[in-house]
Protein backbone atom coordinates (compact mmCIF):
# COMPACT_ATOMS: atom_id res chain seq x y z
CA UNK A 1 0.00 0.00 0.00
CA UNK A 2 1.31 3.42 -0.87
CA UNK A 3 0.12 6.92 -1.66
CA UNK A 4 1.41 8.77 -4.72
CA UNK A 5 0.55 11.56 -7.09
CA UNK A 6 -0.24 10.20 -10.54
CA UNK A 7 -0.59 12.22 -13.75
CA UNK A 8 -3.48 11.56 -16.09
CA UNK A 9 -2.14 10.99 -19.60
CA UNK A 10 -5.40 9.96 -21.24
CA UNK A 11 -9.05 9.81 -20.21
CA UNK A 12 -11.46 8.91 -22.94
CA UNK A 13 -15.12 7.90 -23.12
CA UNK A 14 -15.75 4.37 -24.32
CA UNK A 15 -19.54 4.68 -24.48
CA UNK A 16 -22.30 3.69 -22.06
CA UNK A 17 -20.91 5.96 -19.28
CA UNK A 18 -17.66 4.00 -19.28
CA UNK A 19 -14.26 5.67 -19.44
CA UNK A 20 -10.71 4.49 -19.80
CA UNK A 21 -8.05 6.45 -17.91
CA UNK A 22 -4.28 6.09 -18.16
CA UNK A 23 -2.33 7.26 -15.12
CA UNK A 24 1.42 7.68 -15.02
CA UNK A 25 3.19 7.34 -11.70
CA UNK A 26 4.82 4.96 -9.24
CA UNK A 27 3.29 1.56 -9.98
CA UNK A 28 5.58 -0.50 -7.77
CA UNK A 29 2.74 -1.97 -5.72
CA UNK A 30 0.14 -2.23 -8.48
CA UNK A 31 -0.36 -5.80 -9.60
CA UNK A 32 -3.26 -5.67 -12.07
CA UNK A 33 -4.55 -8.99 -10.74
CA UNK A 34 -7.91 -7.73 -9.45
CA UNK A 35 -6.40 -5.25 -7.01
CA UNK A 36 -7.70 -1.69 -6.87
CA UNK A 37 -6.75 1.96 -6.59
CA UNK A 38 -8.44 4.42 -4.24
CA UNK A 39 -8.58 7.72 -6.07
CA UNK A 40 -9.01 11.07 -4.36
CA UNK A 41 -11.44 13.34 -6.22
CA UNK A 42 -11.20 17.07 -5.44
CA UNK A 43 -14.51 18.30 -4.05
CA UNK A 44 -15.55 14.87 -2.78
CA UNK A 45 -14.75 13.76 0.76
CA UNK A 46 -14.13 10.04 0.23
CA UNK A 47 -11.85 8.42 -2.31
CA UNK A 48 -13.24 6.33 -5.21
CA UNK A 49 -12.16 2.67 -5.24
CA UNK A 50 -11.58 1.53 -8.86
CA UNK A 51 -10.15 -1.81 -9.93
CA UNK A 52 -6.97 -1.84 -11.94
CA UNK A 53 -7.53 -2.75 -15.58
CA UNK A 54 -3.93 -3.12 -16.59
CA UNK A 55 -0.58 -2.26 -15.02
CA UNK A 56 2.81 -1.75 -16.61
CA UNK A 57 5.88 -0.15 -15.02
CA UNK A 58 5.09 3.55 -14.70
CA UNK A 59 1.54 3.34 -15.99
CA UNK A 60 -1.78 2.10 -14.64
CA UNK A 61 -4.98 1.84 -16.64
CA UNK A 62 -8.47 1.90 -15.17
CA UNK A 63 -11.82 1.36 -16.87
CA UNK A 64 -14.54 2.94 -14.77
CA UNK A 65 -18.23 3.70 -14.96
CA UNK A 66 -19.69 7.11 -14.18
CA UNK A 67 -22.01 6.07 -11.37
CA UNK A 68 -22.36 9.34 -9.47
CA UNK A 69 -20.93 12.79 -8.92
CA UNK A 70 -17.42 11.58 -7.96
CA UNK A 71 -16.84 9.44 -11.04
CA UNK A 72 -18.49 12.17 -13.18
CA UNK A 73 -15.82 14.58 -11.93
CA UNK A 74 -13.14 12.00 -12.72
CA UNK A 75 -14.52 11.71 -16.26
CA UNK A 76 -13.84 15.44 -16.71
CA UNK A 77 -10.14 15.19 -15.86
CA UNK A 78 -7.95 16.18 -18.75
CA UNK A 79 -4.49 15.03 -19.68
CA UNK A 80 -2.01 16.47 -17.18
CA UNK A 81 -4.43 16.38 -14.23
CA UNK A 82 -2.65 15.27 -11.08
CA UNK A 83 -4.44 12.67 -8.95
CA UNK A 84 -3.77 11.52 -5.38
CA UNK A 85 -3.94 7.72 -5.52
CA UNK A 86 -3.59 4.94 -2.97
CA UNK A 87 -2.32 1.81 -4.70
CA UNK A 88 -1.54 -1.79 -3.90
CA UNK A 89 -4.93 -2.26 -2.25
CA UNK A 90 -6.79 -5.51 -1.77
CA UNK A 91 -6.11 -9.14 -2.55
CA UNK A 92 -6.57 -10.03 -6.21
CA UNK A 93 -7.14 -13.26 -8.13
CA UNK A 94 -4.80 -16.16 -7.53
CA UNK A 95 -3.69 -17.34 -10.97
CA UNK A 96 -2.05 -20.39 -9.37
CA UNK A 97 -5.52 -21.85 -8.77
CA UNK A 98 -6.39 -21.83 -12.47
CA UNK A 99 -5.54 -25.43 -13.25
CA UNK A 100 -5.43 -26.50 -16.88
CA UNK A 101 -8.90 -25.27 -17.92
CA UNK A 102 -9.86 -21.98 -16.32
CA UNK A 103 -13.20 -20.31 -16.98
CA UNK A 104 -13.43 -16.50 -16.71
CA UNK A 105 -16.85 -14.83 -16.49
CA UNK A 106 -17.32 -11.06 -16.47
CA UNK A 107 -20.53 -9.04 -16.36
CA UNK A 108 -20.78 -5.36 -17.33
CA UNK A 109 -17.84 -3.24 -16.20
CA UNK A 110 -16.94 -6.10 -13.83
CA UNK A 111 -15.16 -7.57 -16.86
CA UNK A 112 -12.52 -4.88 -16.40
CA UNK A 113 -11.10 -6.39 -13.20
CA UNK A 114 -10.59 -9.72 -15.01
CA UNK A 115 -8.51 -8.49 -17.92
CA UNK A 116 -5.09 -8.61 -16.21
CA UNK A 117 -5.77 -12.12 -14.92
CA UNK A 118 -7.05 -13.36 -18.28
CA UNK A 119 -4.04 -11.94 -20.07
CA UNK A 120 -1.67 -13.58 -17.57
CA UNK A 121 -3.46 -16.93 -17.93
CA UNK A 122 -3.37 -16.72 -21.72
CA UNK A 123 0.32 -15.81 -21.80
CA UNK A 124 1.03 -18.71 -19.43
CA UNK A 125 -0.55 -21.09 -21.93
CA UNK A 126 -3.61 -21.87 -19.79
CA UNK A 127 -6.05 -21.22 -22.65
CA UNK A 128 -8.66 -19.38 -20.57
CA UNK A 129 -12.26 -19.73 -21.69
CA UNK A 130 -13.90 -16.31 -21.36
CA UNK A 131 -17.61 -15.46 -21.19
CA UNK A 132 -18.55 -11.79 -21.12
CA UNK A 133 -22.09 -10.53 -20.59
CA UNK A 134 -23.47 -7.03 -21.11
CA UNK A 135 -26.85 -5.34 -21.18
CA UNK A 136 -26.19 -3.99 -24.66
CA UNK A 137 -23.29 -4.00 -27.09
CA UNK A 138 -22.49 -0.37 -26.09
CA UNK A 139 -21.23 -1.70 -22.75
CA UNK A 140 -18.89 -4.20 -24.36
CA UNK A 141 -16.07 -1.67 -24.33
CA UNK A 142 -13.36 -4.03 -23.13
CA UNK A 143 -14.30 -6.76 -25.61
CA UNK A 144 -11.62 -5.85 -28.13
CA UNK A 145 -8.86 -6.24 -25.56
CA UNK A 146 -10.15 -9.70 -24.62
CA UNK A 147 -10.45 -10.63 -28.30
CA UNK A 148 -6.79 -9.61 -28.62
CA UNK A 149 -5.97 -12.52 -26.30
CA UNK A 150 -7.41 -15.11 -28.69
CA UNK A 151 -4.06 -15.30 -30.49
CA UNK A 152 -2.53 -16.24 -27.15
CA UNK A 153 -4.93 -19.12 -26.69
CA UNK A 154 -7.97 -17.53 -25.02
CA UNK A 155 -11.45 -18.24 -26.29
CA UNK A 156 -14.04 -15.47 -25.93
CA UNK A 157 -17.84 -15.72 -26.02
CA UNK A 158 -20.23 -12.85 -25.50
CA UNK A 159 -23.90 -12.49 -24.58
CA UNK A 160 -26.06 -9.38 -24.34
CA UNK A 161 -29.46 -8.99 -22.73
CA UNK A 162 -30.86 -7.31 -25.82
CA UNK A 163 -29.08 -9.48 -28.38
CA UNK A 164 -27.20 -6.49 -29.84
CA UNK A 165 -23.94 -8.45 -29.74
CA UNK A 166 -23.40 -12.18 -29.48
CA UNK A 167 -26.25 -14.35 -28.29
CA UNK A 168 -29.25 -12.81 -26.49
CA UNK A 169 -29.28 -13.83 -22.85
CA UNK A 170 -27.25 -14.03 -19.66
CA UNK A 171 -23.78 -15.40 -18.98
CA UNK A 172 -25.32 -18.33 -17.15
CA UNK A 173 -27.08 -19.37 -20.38
CA UNK A 174 -23.66 -20.27 -21.76
CA UNK A 175 -22.84 -22.56 -18.86
CA UNK A 176 -23.97 -26.09 -19.55
CA UNK A 177 -24.58 -28.87 -17.02
CA UNK A 178 -21.25 -30.48 -17.88
CA UNK A 179 -19.21 -27.31 -17.50
CA UNK A 180 -18.63 -27.42 -13.73
CA UNK A 181 -16.76 -30.70 -14.19
CA UNK A 182 -15.18 -29.71 -17.51
CA UNK A 183 -13.45 -26.61 -16.11
CA UNK A 184 -10.78 -26.48 -13.41
CA UNK A 185 -11.46 -23.03 -11.89
CA UNK A 186 -14.00 -20.20 -12.25
CA UNK A 187 -12.98 -16.56 -11.93
CA UNK A 188 -15.83 -14.04 -11.99
CA UNK A 189 -16.70 -10.41 -11.44
CA UNK A 190 -19.97 -8.64 -12.13
CA UNK A 191 -23.27 -7.58 -10.61
CA UNK A 192 -24.34 -9.48 -7.50
CA UNK A 193 -27.38 -11.18 -9.15
CA UNK A 194 -25.06 -12.51 -11.86
CA UNK A 195 -22.54 -13.83 -9.32
CA UNK A 196 -25.31 -15.42 -7.28
CA UNK A 197 -26.81 -17.18 -10.32
CA UNK A 198 -23.35 -18.25 -11.42
CA UNK A 199 -22.58 -19.71 -8.00
CA UNK A 200 -25.82 -21.71 -8.05
CA UNK A 201 -25.05 -23.13 -11.47
CA UNK A 202 -21.43 -24.04 -10.74
CA UNK A 203 -21.57 -25.43 -7.20
CA UNK A 204 -19.09 -28.19 -7.99
CA UNK A 205 -16.51 -25.84 -9.48
CA UNK A 206 -13.91 -24.13 -7.32
CA UNK A 207 -12.99 -20.53 -7.99
CA UNK A 208 -12.79 -16.91 -6.99
CA UNK A 209 -15.31 -14.07 -7.19
CA UNK A 210 -14.56 -10.37 -6.92
CA UNK A 211 -17.10 -8.35 -4.89
CA UNK A 212 -17.95 -4.67 -4.61
CA UNK A 213 -18.85 -2.67 -1.50
CA UNK A 214 -19.19 0.91 -0.41
CA UNK A 215 -15.89 1.70 1.28
CA UNK A 216 -14.70 4.29 3.72
CA UNK A 217 -10.91 4.00 3.66
CA UNK A 218 -10.12 1.15 1.25
CA UNK A 219 -7.19 -0.11 3.34
CA UNK A 220 -8.79 -2.02 6.17
CA UNK A 221 -9.11 0.56 8.93
CA UNK A 222 -12.75 1.60 9.11
CA UNK A 223 -14.67 -1.70 8.85
CA UNK A 224 -17.13 0.04 6.54
CA UNK A 225 -17.10 -2.68 3.87
CA UNK A 226 -17.19 -5.80 6.08
CA UNK A 227 -19.23 -8.80 5.08
CA UNK A 228 -19.82 -12.14 6.77
CA UNK A 229 -18.36 -15.27 5.20
CA UNK A 230 -17.83 -18.89 6.19
CA UNK A 231 -14.51 -17.80 7.76
CA UNK A 232 -16.17 -14.99 9.71
CA UNK A 233 -16.19 -11.24 9.13
CA UNK A 234 -13.90 -10.03 6.35
CA UNK A 235 -13.24 -6.65 4.78
CA UNK A 236 -13.96 -6.39 1.06
CA UNK A 237 -11.10 -3.88 0.79
CA UNK A 238 -8.47 -5.90 2.66
CA UNK A 239 -9.14 -9.65 2.65
CA UNK A 240 -11.00 -9.06 -0.65
CA UNK A 241 -12.19 -7.84 -3.05
CA UNK A 242 -11.51 -11.30 -4.46
CA UNK A 243 -12.88 -14.12 -2.32
CA UNK A 244 -12.98 -17.86 -2.52
CA UNK A 245 -16.27 -18.69 -4.22
CA UNK A 246 -17.14 -21.20 -1.52
CA UNK A 247 -16.73 -18.84 1.41
CA UNK A 248 -19.30 -16.27 0.24
CA UNK A 249 -22.56 -16.46 2.20
CA UNK A 250 -25.13 -15.46 -0.40
CA UNK A 251 -27.72 -14.49 2.21
CA UNK A 252 -25.22 -11.99 3.68
CA UNK A 253 -24.16 -10.05 0.59
CA UNK B 1 9.65 23.94 20.67
CA UNK B 2 7.67 21.80 23.13
CA UNK B 3 4.71 19.77 21.92
CA UNK B 4 4.40 17.47 24.95
CA UNK B 5 1.24 17.29 27.03
CA UNK B 6 0.04 15.18 29.95
CA UNK B 7 -3.37 13.50 30.15
CA UNK B 8 -4.11 12.54 33.76
CA UNK B 9 -0.49 11.49 34.27
CA UNK B 10 -0.12 9.91 30.83
CA UNK B 11 2.80 11.70 29.17
CA UNK B 12 2.41 12.28 25.43
CA UNK B 13 5.20 13.48 23.14
CA UNK B 14 2.58 15.46 21.29
CA UNK B 15 -1.16 15.96 21.64
CA UNK B 16 -2.06 14.24 18.38
CA UNK B 17 -4.07 11.04 18.72
CA UNK B 18 -6.04 8.92 16.28
CA UNK B 19 -9.70 8.55 17.19
CA UNK B 20 -11.34 5.23 17.92
CA UNK B 21 -12.94 3.53 14.95
CA UNK B 22 -10.69 5.18 12.40
CA UNK B 23 -7.42 3.48 13.30
CA UNK B 24 -8.37 -0.16 13.90
CA UNK B 25 -5.83 -1.70 16.28
CA UNK B 26 -3.04 0.16 14.52
CA UNK B 27 -1.62 -2.43 12.19
CA UNK B 28 -3.07 -1.12 8.90
CA UNK B 29 -1.44 2.28 9.49
CA UNK B 30 1.83 0.69 10.55
CA UNK B 31 2.01 -0.56 6.94
CA UNK B 32 2.07 3.08 5.82
CA UNK B 33 4.38 4.70 8.40
CA UNK B 34 6.01 4.33 11.82
CA UNK B 35 3.04 5.04 14.08
CA UNK B 36 5.31 5.68 17.08
CA UNK B 37 5.26 9.32 15.97
CA UNK B 38 1.71 9.56 17.40
CA UNK B 39 1.01 10.88 20.87
CA UNK B 40 -1.14 7.77 21.12
CA UNK B 41 -4.31 6.36 19.56
CA UNK B 42 -7.60 5.00 20.72
CA UNK B 43 -8.26 1.50 19.47
CA UNK B 44 -11.45 0.32 17.80
CA UNK B 45 -14.45 0.29 20.15
CA UNK B 46 -14.29 -3.10 21.86
CA UNK B 47 -17.09 -5.03 23.51
CA UNK B 48 -17.22 -8.14 25.70
CA UNK B 49 -18.38 -10.41 22.87
CA UNK B 50 -17.29 -10.33 19.22
CA UNK B 51 -19.62 -8.22 17.06
CA UNK B 52 -20.14 -8.10 13.32
CA UNK B 53 -22.09 -4.85 13.44
CA UNK B 54 -24.69 -3.56 11.00
CA UNK B 55 -25.71 -4.78 7.55
CA UNK B 56 -24.27 -3.21 4.40
CA UNK B 57 -24.09 -0.49 3.25
CA UNK B 58 -22.36 1.09 6.21
CA UNK B 59 -20.79 4.15 4.61
CA UNK B 60 -22.33 7.19 2.93
CA UNK B 61 -20.71 10.40 1.83
CA UNK B 62 -21.82 13.99 2.26
CA UNK B 63 -20.40 17.45 1.78
CA UNK B 64 -17.27 17.79 3.90
CA UNK B 65 -17.77 14.52 5.68
CA UNK B 66 -19.21 11.05 5.85
CA UNK B 67 -21.75 8.93 7.66
CA UNK B 68 -20.83 5.56 9.11
CA UNK B 69 -23.07 2.87 10.50
CA UNK B 70 -20.50 0.21 11.25
CA UNK B 71 -22.09 -0.65 14.60
CA UNK B 72 -19.09 -1.50 16.77
CA UNK B 73 -17.67 -4.36 14.72
CA UNK B 74 -14.86 -5.84 16.82
CA UNK B 75 -13.42 -9.25 17.69
CA UNK B 76 -14.34 -9.02 21.40
CA UNK B 77 -12.22 -8.18 24.42
CA UNK B 78 -10.55 -11.62 24.71
CA UNK B 79 -9.32 -11.61 21.11
CA UNK B 80 -8.14 -8.03 21.52
CA UNK B 81 -6.08 -8.97 24.58
CA UNK B 82 -4.85 -12.26 23.12
CA UNK B 83 -4.15 -11.19 19.51
CA UNK B 84 -4.45 -7.48 18.80
CA UNK B 85 -2.44 -6.10 21.73
CA UNK B 86 0.54 -8.44 21.19
CA UNK B 87 0.48 -7.62 17.45
CA UNK B 88 0.31 -3.92 18.29
CA UNK B 89 3.26 -4.21 20.69
CA UNK B 90 5.47 -5.12 17.73
CA UNK B 91 4.77 -1.85 15.93
CA UNK B 92 3.76 0.60 18.69
CA UNK B 93 5.84 1.10 21.80
CA UNK B 94 3.73 3.71 23.57
CA UNK B 95 0.64 3.41 25.72
CA UNK B 96 -2.59 2.97 23.79
CA UNK B 97 -6.05 4.22 24.68
CA UNK B 98 -8.63 1.45 25.13
CA UNK B 99 -12.06 2.38 23.79
CA UNK B 100 -14.65 0.18 25.46
CA UNK B 101 -18.28 -0.16 24.33
CA UNK B 102 -21.13 -2.07 25.84
CA UNK B 103 -24.78 -2.94 26.09
CA UNK B 104 -25.23 -3.13 29.87
CA UNK B 105 -23.50 -1.76 32.94
CA UNK B 106 -22.25 -5.27 33.73
CA UNK B 107 -20.69 -5.60 30.29
CA UNK B 108 -18.87 -2.26 30.55
CA UNK B 109 -17.63 -3.26 34.01
CA UNK B 110 -16.37 -6.67 32.90
CA UNK B 111 -14.68 -5.33 29.78
CA UNK B 112 -13.00 -2.44 31.60
CA UNK B 113 -11.91 -4.70 34.47
CA UNK B 114 -10.10 -6.95 31.99
CA UNK B 115 -8.49 -4.21 29.91
CA UNK B 116 -7.39 -2.37 33.06
CA UNK B 117 -4.86 -5.18 33.72
CA UNK B 118 -3.11 -4.65 30.39
CA UNK B 119 0.17 -2.74 30.80
CA UNK B 120 0.01 -1.47 27.19
CA UNK B 121 -3.15 0.46 27.99
CA UNK B 122 -2.53 3.95 29.33
CA UNK B 123 -6.06 5.21 29.55
CA UNK B 124 -9.59 3.84 29.22
CA UNK B 125 -12.07 5.66 27.01
CA UNK B 126 -15.60 4.67 27.97
CA UNK B 127 -17.70 4.77 24.84
CA UNK B 128 -21.24 5.55 25.93
CA UNK B 129 -21.98 7.42 22.75
CA UNK B 130 -21.99 5.04 19.75
CA UNK B 131 -25.02 6.10 17.70
CA UNK B 132 -25.09 2.95 15.59
CA UNK B 133 -26.15 0.27 18.05
CA UNK B 134 -29.74 -0.13 19.09
CA UNK B 135 -29.48 -1.06 22.72
CA UNK B 136 -26.82 0.25 25.05
CA UNK B 137 -24.26 2.40 23.29
CA UNK B 138 -25.53 5.94 23.03
CA UNK B 139 -28.52 5.32 25.30
CA UNK B 140 -26.13 5.33 28.26
CA UNK B 141 -24.70 8.63 27.17
CA UNK B 142 -27.83 10.66 26.65
CA UNK B 143 -28.95 11.12 30.25
CA UNK B 144 -26.89 12.28 33.24
CA UNK B 145 -28.25 9.47 35.42
CA UNK B 146 -27.34 6.52 33.20
CA UNK B 147 -24.01 8.08 32.17
CA UNK B 148 -23.07 8.52 35.81
CA UNK B 149 -24.23 5.01 36.72
CA UNK B 150 -21.98 3.30 34.20
CA UNK B 151 -19.06 5.63 34.96
CA UNK B 152 -19.34 4.99 38.69
CA UNK B 153 -19.54 1.22 38.25
CA UNK B 154 -16.51 1.13 35.94
CA UNK B 155 -14.50 3.48 38.13
CA UNK B 156 -14.81 0.98 40.99
CA UNK B 157 -13.02 -1.77 39.02
CA UNK B 158 -10.33 0.25 37.24
CA UNK B 159 -7.07 1.91 38.19
CA UNK B 160 -6.20 3.65 34.92
CA UNK B 161 -7.47 7.12 34.04
CA UNK B 162 -11.08 6.86 32.89
CA UNK B 163 -12.24 9.21 30.15
CA UNK B 164 -15.88 9.16 29.13
CA UNK B 165 -16.59 9.66 25.43
CA UNK B 166 -19.76 11.68 25.20
CA UNK B 167 -22.38 12.04 22.52
CA UNK B 168 -23.17 15.37 20.89
CA UNK B 169 -26.74 14.15 20.30
CA UNK B 170 -27.97 15.63 23.58
CA UNK B 171 -29.60 18.80 24.82
CA UNK B 172 -27.11 19.58 27.56
CA UNK B 173 -23.69 17.94 27.31
CA UNK B 174 -22.42 19.86 30.34
CA UNK B 175 -25.03 18.28 32.62
CA UNK B 176 -23.92 14.80 31.50
CA UNK B 177 -20.23 15.62 31.91
CA UNK B 178 -20.90 17.09 35.35
CA UNK B 179 -22.74 13.94 36.45
CA UNK B 180 -19.87 11.70 35.25
CA UNK B 181 -17.26 13.93 36.84
CA UNK B 182 -19.06 13.79 40.17
CA UNK B 183 -18.65 9.98 40.27
CA UNK B 184 -14.99 9.95 39.30
CA UNK B 185 -14.55 10.42 35.55
CA UNK B 186 -10.97 11.62 35.09
CA UNK B 187 -11.65 13.34 31.78
CA UNK B 188 -13.76 13.40 28.66
CA UNK B 189 -13.45 12.60 24.98
CA UNK B 190 -15.55 15.01 22.97
CA UNK B 191 -17.28 14.33 20.60
CA UNK B 192 -18.64 11.14 19.09
CA UNK B 193 -20.49 11.41 15.76
CA UNK B 194 -23.73 13.28 15.12
CA UNK B 195 -26.68 11.18 14.00
CA UNK B 196 -27.45 11.77 10.33
CA UNK B 197 -29.08 10.24 7.28
CA UNK B 198 -28.83 10.16 3.47
CA UNK B 199 -31.41 8.86 1.00
CA UNK B 200 -30.76 7.13 -2.32
CA UNK B 201 -32.74 9.20 -4.85
CA UNK B 202 -33.24 6.18 -7.09
CA UNK B 203 -34.86 4.01 -4.44
CA UNK B 204 -36.21 6.54 -1.96
CA UNK B 205 -34.60 4.49 0.80
CA UNK B 206 -31.77 5.27 3.20
CA UNK B 207 -28.28 4.84 1.78
CA UNK B 208 -27.34 3.03 4.98
CA UNK B 209 -28.39 -0.49 5.96
CA UNK B 210 -28.93 0.77 9.50
CA UNK B 211 -31.14 3.67 8.35
CA UNK B 212 -29.08 6.30 10.13
CA UNK B 213 -25.38 6.77 10.73
CA UNK B 214 -22.88 8.95 12.53
CA UNK B 215 -21.67 12.11 10.80
CA UNK B 216 -17.97 12.90 11.00
CA UNK B 217 -15.44 14.92 9.04
CA UNK B 218 -14.70 18.63 8.71
CA UNK B 219 -18.44 19.43 8.69
CA UNK B 220 -18.65 18.72 12.45
CA UNK B 221 -15.53 20.61 13.57
CA UNK B 222 -17.29 23.79 14.80
CA UNK B 223 -19.83 21.71 16.74
CA UNK B 224 -17.07 19.66 18.36
CA UNK B 225 -15.07 22.77 19.17
CA UNK B 226 -18.09 24.39 20.82
CA UNK B 227 -18.80 21.31 22.96
CA UNK B 228 -15.15 20.95 24.04
CA UNK B 229 -15.24 24.60 25.01
CA UNK B 230 -18.54 24.28 26.90
CA UNK B 231 -17.36 21.32 28.98
CA UNK B 232 -13.91 22.81 29.61
CA UNK B 233 -15.56 26.07 30.61
CA UNK B 234 -17.88 24.38 33.11
CA UNK B 235 -15.52 21.78 34.59
CA UNK B 236 -11.83 21.94 35.40
CA UNK B 237 -11.12 18.58 33.75
CA UNK B 238 -8.90 17.36 30.90
CA UNK B 239 -10.59 16.89 27.55
CA UNK B 240 -9.53 15.00 24.42
CA UNK B 241 -11.00 17.05 21.59
CA UNK B 242 -12.11 15.38 18.38
CA UNK B 243 -14.55 15.88 15.54
CA UNK B 244 -13.54 17.03 12.07
CA UNK B 245 -9.93 17.78 12.98
CA UNK B 246 -7.90 17.69 9.79
CA UNK B 247 -4.86 19.95 10.15
CA UNK B 248 -2.30 21.30 12.62
CA UNK B 249 -4.25 24.56 12.90
CA UNK B 250 -7.34 22.59 13.94
CA UNK B 251 -5.29 20.90 16.68
CA UNK B 252 -4.24 24.25 18.09
CA UNK B 253 -7.78 25.62 17.82
CA UNK B 254 -9.13 22.61 19.73
CA UNK B 255 -6.49 23.14 22.42
CA UNK B 256 -7.42 26.80 22.70
CA UNK B 257 -11.04 25.70 23.16
CA UNK B 258 -9.90 23.65 26.15
CA UNK B 259 -8.59 20.31 24.86
CA UNK B 260 -5.38 18.85 26.32
CA UNK B 261 -5.02 16.33 23.49
CA UNK B 262 -6.66 16.22 20.08
CA UNK B 263 -7.69 13.24 17.96
CA UNK B 264 -7.98 12.96 14.21
CA UNK B 265 -10.75 10.67 13.06
CA UNK B 266 -12.16 10.46 9.54
CA UNK B 267 -9.17 12.35 8.17
CA UNK B 268 -7.13 9.15 8.67
CA UNK B 269 -9.50 7.32 6.35
CA UNK B 270 -9.02 9.68 3.42
CA UNK B 271 -5.33 10.33 4.08
CA UNK B 272 -3.63 7.40 5.84
CA UNK B 273 -0.71 9.70 6.68
CA UNK B 274 -2.95 12.37 8.25
CA UNK B 275 -1.71 12.05 11.85
CA UNK B 276 1.93 11.98 10.80
CA UNK B 277 1.43 14.95 8.49
CA UNK B 278 -0.23 16.97 11.27
CA UNK B 279 2.49 16.10 13.80
CA UNK B 280 5.20 17.12 11.34
CA UNK B 281 3.35 20.35 10.53
CA UNK B 282 2.82 21.39 14.17
CA UNK B 283 6.23 23.00 14.87
CA UNK B 284 5.95 25.20 11.78
CA UNK B 285 2.46 26.36 12.69
CA UNK B 286 3.58 26.96 16.31
CA UNK B 287 6.52 29.05 15.06
CA UNK B 288 4.25 31.11 12.83
CA UNK B 289 1.90 31.76 15.76
CA UNK B 290 4.70 32.44 18.25
CA UNK B 291 3.84 29.41 20.42
CA UNK B 292 6.83 27.90 22.28
CA UNK B 293 4.92 25.28 24.26
CA UNK B 294 1.64 23.73 23.20
CA UNK B 295 0.65 23.39 26.85
CA UNK B 296 0.50 27.17 27.05
CA UNK B 297 -2.40 27.36 24.59
CA UNK B 298 -4.66 24.86 26.36
CA UNK B 299 -7.85 26.69 27.25
CA UNK B 300 -6.74 30.04 25.81
CA UNK B 301 -10.35 30.69 24.81
CA UNK B 302 -11.74 29.96 28.27
CA UNK B 303 -13.10 32.91 30.20
CA UNK B 304 -11.60 31.65 33.45
CA UNK B 305 -8.05 31.74 32.05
Amino acid sequence: MRQDIFTVTSNRPLGADLFRMELDGETGEIRGDGDFLNVSVPGKYLRRPISVYQARPGRATIVYKVAGDGTRRMSEWTSGTRADVLSGLGCGYDAARAGDRPLVVGGGYGAASLYGLTRALALAGRKPSVILGFNTCDEAVVLEDFIGLIDSGASVRIVTRDGSAGARGLVTDLIGPEDPSRFSCLYACGPMPMLRALAEKTAALQGQFSLEARMGCGFGACMGCSIQTTRGAVRVCKEGPVFDKGEILWTQV
Amino acid sequence: MDTSVTLSGLQLDNPVLAASGTFGYGREYAEFYDINILGSFSFKGTTLEPRFGNPQPRIAECSAGMLNAVGLQNPGIEAVIREELPALAKVFHKKVIANIGGFSVDEYVECCRRIDREPQVGLIELNISCPNVHEGGMSFGTSPGSAAAVTEAVKKVTTKPLYVKLSPNVTDIVAIARACRAVGADGFSLINTLVGMRIDLRTGKSLLGNGTGGLSGPAVFPVALRMVNQVAEALDVPVIGMGGVSGAEDVIEMMMAGATAVALGSENLINPYACRDVILALPGVMARLGIDSLRSVIGAALSRI
